[in-house]
């Protein structure tokens, strides 16, 4: 580009950039504003609420830079825990329309979940927090269903609520049975049976400590007409696959929308050292943990996204070596000269392994 | 000094082998808990020293754009100057060196991070982080001994060119930025011969240097000074000033870290084979403190615990002071000398040694008042004299240290 073809808004910004080198202009306004529009997109914690003894809900300010999301989507925030940024991901789940340009997520701990119980326990109202795009394919279609069936569990139902809390109006028969503990541990326990007492919505609880684990055909009985229903399940993995397996059995595999928030651990490979040739860092890693989490663990920043496997957000390049997926066990090898893109995430090293990064 | 494996008076030949490892051992213990103990407290210190040093530039700044007035020229000059020297030592250094990648900010990364200095981080990185933290004090490895232009050890052999050596050194103090760079380019070397000059590694080098060097003088030789108006040419003079103070202060400091008296060196091949524990040991004996408060130890990028740096480069500098105490601990249990001092000290210590060996060995201790007209005779023959005339001068000194030593 010329100078003459310069508008005046790429002078101004060159000038400064000038006046400011080594660093940028954004690195001293996000002195003073880090949630202005351009910034890296951040945000602010503004209330924290418990739902349950261990799950709390968190209102959070995005920055400007923030698009609105669609209910059932995640969210990724990135805390810093004992001073180490670490990056999770979680359904939002508030109201649009009821909402100041705040949005929120419900954080549950989880045992030895370093995020979630610094997140239910540690974390303070002027926080501010690393913040992510909301992405997600858990979502109502546009045209909605005219028979809806939402199977959650424990906190599988975060991306369920932020879809009724929006659209309940717009589903003309909406079933939804959730499974938890007891009943004091049902997240958002209050806000469904009042939903369920308006008539608005058929809510089918199930606590485990009574009930047992929720089976696909029990869930046949309690909902006879689960042929006609397009079904949302969200919880753990053993609880989806077995949904999967029923779903898949009856015929009816494309009428099931699942949302996990963890990769399922199937098979451990054997570990190996995980070299990264620009930075020249060798990660000694285990076979059951993914290269990801490994090199961060040493300190390397690593690109990331949503951690189980979906977002692709931190595939790198494999130069040369051997890694396996931690969900199914499945190899990947490359030759010096394949570069084949991996996703650290879910790879844990199968051998020695030389990474493109 | 002489190279410690030739020294009479070995100050390690009381140490075994095992004595080596166990210190090796206890030092890797205290890194440990460190490492285990780093927490939301370091990262908040290092974000508050980012934030002051920030905003300070920026308030700075501002005050110099009407620096035409005297007293906002002093204030503005002050003011930029400690963040120069913030920017550097404390946050700069220290991050280049993977301080704080413990905490994946990417912000605050040592892969990431660019400093207000002319050598740009990768390349400095690689000069200072690889070769002068891994082969220090060893003559022939570690061109931090004398940076390649200045003769600060016994068995560097003398040449009348080192009589100039403490003006080269002021001067290199002044412009130290500069000197780093051309450093860091080995730039004597790859200078010499037709073929290096030509290599295109050193030439895209070169060309990155440059260009840091352009972007870092029109900001303060230009955007800034243009910015103030009719303060251009003070504003132009006070940047001038704050990267000659920057550039001063941060040249004594680096000064004290390995040049003071009684800071050990090594020879080439007494490395071959190194232990873990020899490696530490070589970093407690060449490497120098000094003493001072707590501001002083801020402001020197706390590399006035040069000893805890050296044994643990890795470490948040804010830690070292915890650690000193343990490090020194060690040091008076295995009879090892902890070379600490104050600022005044360590820099007039190192400076003696520039000007005692910008002469040749032994003349310094040899003249008095009485001797004078005679010893400088003998060097002015040595330095209008040959080759011969040093060697014959060098054999003469080694065998009265022989006999002195006999005696």
């Amino acid at each position: 580009m010329t100078s003459t073809g310069l508008g005046l808004r790429d002078r101004v910004t060159r000038l400064v950039e000038a006046a400011t080198t080594p660093l940028l202009p954004r690195d001293y306004l996000d002195l003073f504003a880090p949630l202005r529009s351009g910034a890296d997109l951040r945000g602010k914690v503004v209330a924290k609420r418990h739902e349950t003894a261990d799950a709390v809900t968190v209102v959070i300010r995005p920055g400007r830079g923030w698009r609105e999301h669609v209910p059932g989507q995640y969210i990724r925030i990135g805390v810093d825990v004992d001073g180490v940024r670490q990056w999770r991901a979680y359904s939002v789940t508030s109201d649009r329309a009821a909402t100041d340009g705040t949005i929120s997520i419900c954080v549950k701990a989880i045992p030895d979940g370093k995020v979630s119980n610094h997140v239910v326990r540690e974390l303070r109202p002027g926080t501010v927090i690393q913040l992510d795009q909301a992405t997600g394919e858990f979502t109502l279609p546009a045209q909605r269903p005219a028979k809806a069936l939402f199977v959650t569990a424990g906190s599988g139902i975060t991306p369920v609520m932020g879809m009724l809390r929006n659209h309940l109006d717009e589903l003309p028969d909406a079933v939804l049975v959730h499974s938890a503990p007891t009943a004091q541990d049902v997240v958002f326990g209050d806000e469904l049976r009042a939903l369920a007492a308006s008539g608005r919505l058929r809510l089918v609880e199930r606590h485990t400590e009574r009930d047992g684990f929720l089976k696909p055909a029990e869930l046949a009985e309690l909902v006879p007409d689960l042929h006609e229903r397009t079904t949302w399940a969200c919880g753990p993995a053993g609880l989806l696959e077995s949904l999967e397996e029923h779903w898949a059995a009856e015929g009816i595999a494309d009428q099931l929308l699942i949302e996990q928030f963890r990769p399922r651990v199937l098979v451990t490979g054997e570990g190996g050292a995980v070299t990264y040739n620009k930075t020249g860092t060798t990660v000694e890693s285990d076979g059951a943990t993914p290269i990801l989490d490994a090199a961060e663990e040493a300190g390397l920043i690593m690109p990331s996204g949503c951690r189980m496997g979906i977002c692709y957000g931190c595939v790198l390049p494999l130069r040369e070596g051997a890694v396996r997926d931690i969900r199914n066990g499945e190899l990947t090898v490359a030759a010096p000269g394949d570069g084949v893109l991996v996703q650290t995430c879910i790879s844990a090293a199968a051998g020695a392994c030389d990474i493109d990064h | 000094m002489t190279a410690l494996q030739k020294k009479s008076d070995n100050p390690v030949a009381h140490l075994s082998a095992a004595d080596v490892e166990e210190i090796g051992r206890r030092l890797d213990a205290i890194r440990q808990e460190v490492v285990d103990s780093r927490g939301a407290d370091d990262a908040a210190y290092i974000r508050k020293v980012i934030d002051v040093q920030r905003k300070l530039e920026l308030a700075s700044r501002a005050v110099l754009l009407l620096s035409k007035f005297p007293p906002a020229w002093i204030i503005g000059t002050a003011g930029l100057s400690v963040a120069k020297i913030l920017e550097n030592m404390e946050i700069g250094h220290n991050i280049l060196h993977g301080q704080w990648d413990w905490m994946r900010d990417p912000k605050i990364h040592s892969t990431t991070w660019e400093w207000d200095m002319a050598s740009p981080a990768e390349q400095w990185k690689h000069s200072h982080n690889e070769l002068h933290h891994t082969y220090t004090n060893v003559i022939g490895k570690d061109n931090d001994l004398g940076y390649g232009i200045m003769r600060v050890d016994e068995d560097q052999k003398w040449i009348p060119l080192y009589l100039a050596q403490p003006l080269w050194n002021f001067v290199n103090a002044c412009f130290f930025e500069y000197g780093i760079a051309a450093y860091d380019l080995e730039l004597g070397k790859n200078l010499a011969t037709e073929e290096r000059r030509n290599d295109p590694k050193f030439k895209a080098a070169a060309k990155q240097v440059l260009k840091k060097i352009r972007k870092q003088a029109t900001k303060d030789y230009l955007v800034h000074p243009a910015l103030s108006g009719p303060s251009f040419v003070p504003t132009l003079a006070a940047n001038f000033v704050a990267n000659l103070v920057r550039n001063l202060w941060s040249h004594s400091v680096i000064m004290c870290g390995h040049f003071p008296e009684g800071v050990e060196t090594y020879e080439k091949t007494s490395i071959d084979g190194e232990t873990r524990g020899e490696w530490y040991l070589r970093q407690m004996l060449g490497s120098a403190n000094i003493s001072g408060s707590k501001a002083m130890h801020v402001m020197t990028g706390n590399l006035s615990h040069q000893v805890e740096h050296h044994l643990f480069p890795d470490l948040p500098s804010n830690r070292y002071a915890e650690i000193a105490p343990k490090v020194k601990a060690i040091f008076d249990e295995y009879g090892l000398r902890y070379h600490t001092a104050s600022l005044p000290k360590q820099v007039a210590s190192a400076w003696h040694k520039v000007f005692r060996l910008s002469l040749p060995n032994g003349w310094m201790a040899a003249t008095t008042p009485a001797n004078a007209p005679k010893q400088v005779a003998q060097l002015y023959k040595l330095t209008t004299g040959g080759p011969k005339v040093r060697r014959a001068y060098d054999r003469a000194q080694r065998a009265q240290a022989e006999q002195a030593l006999a005696a």
